[in-house]
């Protein structure tokens, strides 16, 4: 059965079936309000006690951050709002607590379930949680919890909530497998600080299996099995060993540099699209941001984003990141990425056309906004520009006279910023790959784009699904056209990066580091992987399978040779 | 009657952690206090009420307070709002 992989890892071993205990609740008239109301009190004031006794058990055994939730809970019950409105349930219907707290929690779920915000939405958990606790008091109930698993297990539920996993004994914990919950859920985000794997969004998977069922589930590729045969178990025990002990491996590299054996040093970096995920890249020992996909600020509201809140989303990054690098690119949209409220044109190439650069030269209101919240955010750390989709050095010029212009209007406002910040470009449109040595001699540093760079080069959408054979970053054209750049790049003296897939790639890693890639930009989970690899290669001898792959023909004899001479070596 | 308006410019707006702050400084206040947002209103004590008006970054609330410490209640709010809730 597929799910979604939340938390990565692989499990094996029997289900516990955490099923709601079916609280059934009654309608039922009362005489005497005052005592209804006071047993609604009482009960109120031990559920909080409850959540109490679960906020500095977290506390302790998590850390501040896990246990803010139980803070809300409290919140929750102490509600004026929600509390008043039970209360006058009670009062106005003369009726038993449990169904006057049922009605308000309905109609809160209802609220919150109409938001248009994913984030709030999963808040309903917590007012279902909250809500669950008071009944299970009024009515006496004590369900199954999980804090008196005697054996190991892999939890299987709807959903978890805060309060279940709290109790949880995390060392007899596997792993969990839900039927609802997303990513950001309150079972994801426990699941990757637990470091435990799980998968959520699989349908009816608590209709199919039972207690002490065998199942296996493995939460890189959200896949469960149920039932599994023995050579199911055997092949993933396998799989399991080898996942955990490259794991701990990688966990020790936070700290370390990332230096080849030969002892050339390249920088690891991650692409990030919020400022939020600034947290997962320090977390991971990135070495800097390499790409900053500034439209993500853009995306997913109904008009642009003012000077401040740009600068403040830059802002917060840069000092985060605490002098280390961060390449802020320039607004990339067109192409696939629309942005309604600037109404586009619709075209018939998008990806050929008015996009990226050629927008933002066109629409310098929007530009220069831009230019104005990154140079005011380079007091705050050490950020640099990249304006991507350039084809024509035309382009780059008019750029950086933009650039100028608004620089010297930021002086004549006495704004403080960094005057020499470093300016450069992708390299993601073979025009500019190929006049490179052109090119270098303009900016401080290129980041080759690899997705754009092969769907342009090989004339391949990268999205239409009948044509995904022919797209490949290990098509020997690309892998010239990198080598050129970075060479061209090298020659003036300035840094060449790269921030598309292939740089997360491990088998295209030792061969970047070949060519004499200086950055490498990917998703923060990849970082470690990467300089496991790096550790573990010599540039020279890689220098030398680079002159040998660029002489063979297709893609996939690259493949081969990648595989049977470098990855199978490492 | 005392009101200010201000802007939401943490990055999580009105939701969880900072929700339970705002909640947790207007109780503090004898007065009265509401948010409007829209044009609806929420009361400022009520974290349910807070988290279902679902304000994020960038969104305008106005905070309006009834009572005694009324200035203090709202200068209090909107300064917690300005400090980003202290992130």
């Amino acid at each position: 059965m597929k799910g979604i992989g939340v938390s990565p890892g692989i499990s094996i071993g029997k289900v516990f079936l955490k099923k709601e205990v079916n609280i059934d609740i009654k309608r039922k008239d009362i005489d005497n309000v005052e005592v209804e109301i006071d047993r609604l009190d009482e009960n109120i004031d031990k559920s909080i006690k409850e959540i109490e006794y679960l906020y500095e058990y977290t506390l302790k055994e998590f850390g501040q951050k896990e246990a803010e939730i139980f803070n809300a809970h409290r919140l929750m019950l102490e509600d004026p709002e929600f509390i008043g409105r039970i209360k006058n349930n009670i009062k106005e219907e003369k009726i038993n607590s449990e169904w006057a707290v049922k009605k308000a929690t309905d109609e809160y779920v209802k609220i919150l379930e109409s938001l248009d915000n994913e984030y709030l939405k999963e808040r309903v958990a917590d007012v279902k949680d909250i809500s669950t606790r008071l009944l299970k008091n009024l009515l006496g109930i004590k369900g199954v919890e999980l804090s008196s698993l005697e054996d190991e297990y892999i939890i299987v539920s709807d959903d978890l909530t805060p309060s279940d996993t709290a109790q949880m004994r995390k060392d007899k914990v596997l792993g969990f497998v839900t039927e609802f919950g997303g990513r950001t859920s309150h079972t994801s985000i426990m699941a990757r600080t637990l470091e435990l794997p799980a998968i959520v969004g699989v349908k009816d998977i608590t209709k199919k299996v039972r207690n002490e069922d065998i199942i296996i589930m493995d939460g890189n590729e959200g896949l469960v099995i149920l039932n599994p045969s023995e050579e199911e178990i055997e092949k993933y025990k396998e799989k399991k060993n080898s996942y955990e002990k490259f794991k701990k491996d990688l966990n020790k590299l936070k700290g370390e540099k990332s230096i080849s054996k030969d002892e050339i040093k390249v920088e690891i970096a991650a692409n990030i699209g919020t400022p939020k995920d600034i947290d997962k890249v320090l977390e991971h020992d990135g070495e800097g941001v390499g790409l900053y996909r500034s439209e993500f600020l853009y995306m997913d509201r109904d008009k642009l984003p003012t000077e401040e809140e740009q600068f403040e989303a830059y802002r917060v990054v840069a000092e985060k990141l605490d002098g280390k690098p961060l390449v802020i690119r320039t607004l990339d949209v067109g192409g696939d990425k629309d942005l309604p409220y600037l109404n586009l044109p619709e075209e018939m190439n998008p990806f050929l056309g008015y996009r990226a650069i050629r927008l933002c030269l066109d629409r310098t209101d929007i530009f220069k906004i831009q230019l104005r919240a990154i140079l005011k955010s380079s007091a705050y750390g050490n950020v640099k520009i990249m304006f991507p989709m350039i084809s024509n050095i035309d382009e780059l010029r008019k750029a950086k006279d933009i650039l100028e212009e608004v620089k010297s209007e930021l002086r004549s406002e006495n704004i403080k910023f960094n005057e020499d910040i470093e300016v450069g470009i992708m390299v993601e449109i073979p025009s500019t790959a190929i006049q490179s040595d052109i090119f270098a001699k303009e900016v401080d540093f290129f980041s080759i784009g690899t997705n754009d760079l092969i769907q342009y080069t090989l004339a391949v959408d990268r999205g239409n699904q009948d044509i995904s054979y022919l797209y490949s970053q290990y098509h020997p054209a690309v892998l010239r056209l990198i080598k050129m750049t970075i060479e061209n790049g090298h020659k003036e003296g300035i840094w060449v990066g790269m921030c598309g897939e292939a740089a997360g790639d491990e088998k295209l890693i030792p061969i970047l580091l070949g060519m004499g890639l200086d950055e490498f930009s990917m998703s923060a989970s990849s970082m470690l992987m990467a300089r496991w690899i790096i550790k573990n290669t010599s540039k020279v001898e890689m220098e030398e399978k680079v002159e040998k792959i660029l002489t063979l023909g297709s893609p996939q004899e690259v493949e081969k040779y990648i595989d049977e001479k470098i990855t199978s070596k490492i | 009657m005392y009101s200010e308006n201000v802007t939401l410019k943490n990055e999580a707006g009105l939701h969880a952690r900072p929700a339970s702050l705002f909640v947790k400084e207007a109780s503090k206040y004898s007065s009265e206090i509401k948010v409007v947002k829209d044009g609806k209103e929420y009361n400022a004590k009520s974290i349910m009420g807070i988290l279902s008006m679902g304000a994020g970054m960038g969104d305008s609330i106005k905070i309006e307070a009834v009572g005694e410490d009324s200035e203090e209640a709202v200068k209090g709010l909107v300064e917690l709002v300005n400090n980003k809730f202290g992130e």
